[in-house]
C-alpha cells in the first residue's frame, strides 16, 4: 500500500455539500461534568477530518454523539439531512448510514472475521448470505485479511483485528466514518498497517472523521484539522497551517508536547 | 548487550525429564524424611479406609436389598405389565443419544477410538454382570446397541445433510411429550396415574422439567433486572431477592397448598405438576443470577459495536450479547442444573416417591430392616453418575465454544 504515500495529500476535492452538521452541542454526564460546552462544527461530503485533542478534551465523546452512542443535552446534531433525536427508529436509520471504528476493535468473538463482517449487511441491509459474502470478501481482500476470513477474532494479531473492524464498517456501505482514536490500543509494528488501510480509504473519497494522535497521518490525509481542549472546539485549520503555524497558543502549546 | 553465540541457545523447547515411577515418586514423595513421613501417613490412612470399606462391601454388606427392589428404585410402584412403555422411552433416549452423538463428532477422523469401545465393553460387562441388571440383560444389551448404531447413523447422516443438527433439537424437544405420553398413558394408551410414578423415572422426569422450565424463566429475570423500564427491573428485582429469601421446603409446601388456592374450585394440578412448577420457579430466581453474571461480564463495547452497525436491540441481544454471556455463565448455569437434580430429593418430604423417598419406603420395610448403608450408597452412586455427567457435558460445551486459539 506504499503507493499511497507517493501521492500528493488530499488529492480529492471536498464538496460543499454537509454531511453532519453539529451545533451548539453541549453533554453533562451522568455526574454532573460538562464535558462538552458548546461545540460547532460541520463536515462536508467527501472530506477527511481529523480531531486531535489531550485526553479529556471530550473528543471521543463528541464524535460519539454523531451516531447517538453518547445522547447531548443541549443543541442540535443532523446526520445526512436526519436530526438526531430520541426516537428509536431515526437513531437506528442514522446508525446505518455512519460507520464507526473504535479503539478497542470490538469485534464479536464469537463469530468468524466473515460473520462479523456480514452479520449487519444481513441482519439490517436483509442482503441475501451469498451477496453478503461477496461484497465482504472484497472487502476483506481490500483490507488484506482474506486468508484469515474463517478464523475468530482471537487468533488475530491486534493489527489484523482492527483491520477487520474496518471492513465490518465499510461492508454496511456507510456514508461517514468514524474512527475514534483507531491505533491507539496497538502495538507500535502495527500502527502502519491500519494507517495505511485509512490513508487507502481517504483516496476512495468517503467521509472521515478521525480521532488520533497520528501527526503523520493528519498533516497527509486530512483535509482540515480540528483542535478540542477542555469540552471546546479551540482551533480549525488547514493541516499545513494547523502544524506549522497555528492561530491559537492552546494550539502550540497542544503541538509541542506532542512532537 | 551481551551476544549470544548460535550454539549457545537452541531453539528447541527442552524435553521433559521422563522419569520412571520409582525415580518419579522418590523425587516427589520421598525427597526427605519430613516428606516420605507425611506420604507414609496419607496413604496408610486412605488405604486403611479403602481396605475397611472393601471389606465392608464385599463381607458384611446384605445387597439383596438392590436387586430385590431394583423395579422399586427405577419406576416406583409403574404396574409391572406396562414396563415396555419404559422401556421405549429408555430405547428412545438412548437411540437419540447416539444420533446426536454421531452428528456432533461427524467430523472427528473415528468416533469408536480404543477408549470408547473399552467404555462400551465395560458397560455390557457391567450389564451382564451386576446381579441388579443382570435379569434384564435382554434388555438392556441392545440399548448399548442402540447408542452405538444411532452414533454411526448420525454421523453418515451428518455427513450428507449438515443442517440436521436443528432437526436432532426438535428430536430431543418432541421426545419430552413422546416420553410423557408413554409414562402417563390416555390417547389410546392405558392410563397409569402419577401416584404410580416413582423411583429414578420420576426423578430425572422432575428435574428434566425443572430444568427446561427453569431456563427461560430464569432468562427473562436476568434480562428484566437489567432492564431500563423501571418497573420491569423493579419486578423481577423483587421476584429474585424474595424466592431466594425462603428455602426450597417451605417453596414446595407453599407449592402444594397454595397453588391450588388461586385456580378454581375442582381444577387442582396434578401434583408433580405442582412441585415442577414449584422447583421450576425456585430455580429460576437462582439461574438468573447467574445468567446476569455473564451479561455483566461481556463488554460495554460489544453492544456499542453492534447499535453503531444499525442493529436494534433484540437482534443485538440475541446475537451479539445472549452469545457471549450463557457461554461465559455455563459452568454457573450447570451448577444450578445440578443443584436443582439433587433438589428433587426434597421432593419426598411432599409425599412424592421419587428415587430418594422409593429408598426411605424400601427401608421401613422390616425385610429390609437395617439396610440403610447398602441402599444410601447405591443412591448416592445413582445420584453421583448423572451429576457428574452434567459436569462432563458442561466442560465439553465449554470446549467446543471456546474461540480464543
Amino acid at each position: 500500500m506504499t503507493q499511497f504515500q507517493t501521492e500528493q495529500p488530499s488529492a480529492h476535492s471536498t464538496s460543499t455539500e454537509p454531511v453532519i452538521v453539529a451545533r451548539d452541542v453541549e453533554k453533562w454526564y451522568d455526574n454532573g461534568f460538562h464535558v462538552l460546552k458548546g461545540v460547532s462544527m460541520t463536515v462536508y461530503k467527501g472530506e477527511v477530518l481529523v480531531v486531535m485533542g489531550p485526553s479529556g478534551s471530550g473528543k471521543s465523546t463528541f464524535i460519539r454523539t454523531f451516531n447517538a452512542l453518547e445522547p447531548y443535552q443541549k443543541g442540535s446534531i443532523e446526520v445526512d439531512g436526519i436530526t438526531i433525536s430520541h426516537d428509536l427508529k431515526n437513531i437506528e436509520a442514522i446508525r446505518r448510514e455512519v460507520g464507526m471504528v473504535f479503539q478497542q476493535f470490538n469485534l464479536f468473538p464469537h463469530l468468524t472475521v466473515l460473520q462479523n463482517v456480514t452479520l449487519a449487511p444481513i441482519w439490517v441491509r436483509r442482503w441475501p448470505k451469498a451477496k453478503a459474502q461477496e461484497v465482504a470478501m472484497q472487502l476483506l481482500e481490500r483490507v488484506g485479511i482474506l486468508e484469515q476470513a474463517h478464523k475468530f477474532p482471537g487468533q488475530l494479531s491486534g493489527g489484523q483485528q482492527q483491520r477487520v473492524a474496518i471492513a465490518r464498517s465499510l461492508a454496511m456501505q456507510p456514508k461517514v466514518m468514524l474512527f475514534d482514536e483507531p491505533t491507539s490500543a496497538l502495538d507500535p509494528e502495527m500502527v502502519r498497517e491500519v494507517l495505511d488501510v485509512m490513508r487507502g480509504l481517504a483516496k476512495t473519497g468517503i467521509t472521515m472523521v478521525c480521532v488520533t494522535h497520528e501527526v503523520g497521518f493528519a498533516r497527509e490525509v486530512a483535509d482540515r484539522v480540528v483542535l478540542m481542549d477542555g469540552g471546546y472546539l479551540v482551533e480549525e485549520n488547514t493541516p499545513q497551517e494547523f502544524f506549522s503555524n497555528p492561530r491559537e497558543d492552546r494550539t502550540q502549546k497542544f503541538l509541542s508536547q506532542i512532537l | 548487550m551481551t551476544s549470544v553465540t548460535p550454539d549457545s541457545v537452541s531453539s528447541a523447547r527442552p524435553d521433559v525429564l521422563a522419569l520412571g515411577p520409582v525415580a518419579w515418586a522418590k523425587k516427589n514423595l520421598f525427597s526427605d524424611w519430613f516428606n516420605s513421613l507425611l506420604t507414609i501417613l496419607i496413604v496408610g490412612i486412605f488405604g486403611w479406609g479403602i481396605f475397611r470399606l472393601v471389606l465392608w462391601a464385599l463381607t458384611v454388606a446384605q445387597w439383596q436389598v438392590i436387586p430385590n427392589n431394583f423395579g422399586l428404585f427405577m419406576s416406583g410402584t409403574f404396574p409391572s405389565q406396562l414396563y415396555t412403555r419404559i422401556w421405549a422411552i429408555l430405547a428412545i433416549i438412548c437411540g437419540l443419544a447416539g444420533l446426536s452423538w454421531g452428528v456432533l463428532g461427524r467430523n472427528v477422523s473415528t468416533l469408536f477410538s480404543r477408549n470408547v469401545l473399552i467404555g462400551l465393553g465395560a458397560v455390557c460387562a457391567f450389564i451382564v454382570l451386576f446381579p441388579p441388571t443382570r435379569p434384564n440383560s435382554l434388555q438392556l444389551l441392545p440399548m448399548v446397541a442402540l447408542v452405538a448404531g444411532g452414533a454411526a447413523a448420525g454421523r453418515q447422516i451428518g455427513r450428507k445433510f449438515p443442517g440436521v443438527g436443528k432437526w436432532i433439537s426438535l428430536s430431543w424437544f418432541l421426545s419430552y411429550f413422546v416420553a410423557l405420553w408413554l409414562l402417563g398413558g390416555g390417547l389410546g394408551l392405558t392410563k397409569v396415574s402419577t401416584n404410580d410414578w416413582g423411583g429414578l423415572v420420576l426423578t430425572l422426569f422432575t428435574a428434566v422439567s425443572g430444568i427446561v422450565l427453569c431456563f427461560p424463566l430464569g432468562l427473562l429475570l436476568a434480562l428484566g433486572r437489567r432492564s431500563a423500564l423501571p418497573v420491569v427491573r423493579l419486578l423481577s428485582t423483587a421476584y429474585i431477592e424474595l424466592v431466594r429469601g425462603v428455602p426450597l421446603v417451605a417453596f414446595l409446601f407453599m407449592g402444594q397448598v397454595m397453588i391450588p388456592l388461586f385456580l378454581p374450585i375442582g381444577s387442582r394440578p396434578d401434583r408433580i405438576l405442582r412441585a415442577v412448577i414449584a422447583l421450576a420457579l425456585f430455580s429460576a430466581a437462582y439461574l438468573a443470577e447467574n445468567v446476569r453474571a455473564g451479561l455483566q461480564a461481556v463488554p460495554r463495547g460489544q453492544r456499542e459495536a453492534a447499535m453503531s452497525l444499525g442493529l436494534n436491540t433484540p437482534t443485538t441481544l440475541g446475537l451479539i450479547i445472549l452469545p457471549q454471556a450463557l457461554k461465559i455463565a455455563i459452568p454457573a448455569i450447570v451448577g444450578q442444573f445440578i443443584s436443582l437434580f439433587q433438589d428433587t430429593t426434597l421432593l419426598s418430604i411432599v409425599g412424592l416417591a421419587e428415587l430418594l423417598g422409593i429408598g426411605k419406603s424400601i427401608l421401613a420395610n422390616p425385610a429390609y430392616l437395617g439396610r440403610y448403608a447398602e441402599v444410601y450408597l447405591f443412591l448416592a452412586v445413582i445420584y453421583w453418575f448423572f451429576c457428574y455427567a452434567m459436569s462432563l457435558a458442561s466442560r465439553k460445551i465449554e470446549e467446543k465454544l471456546n474461540t480464543e486459539h
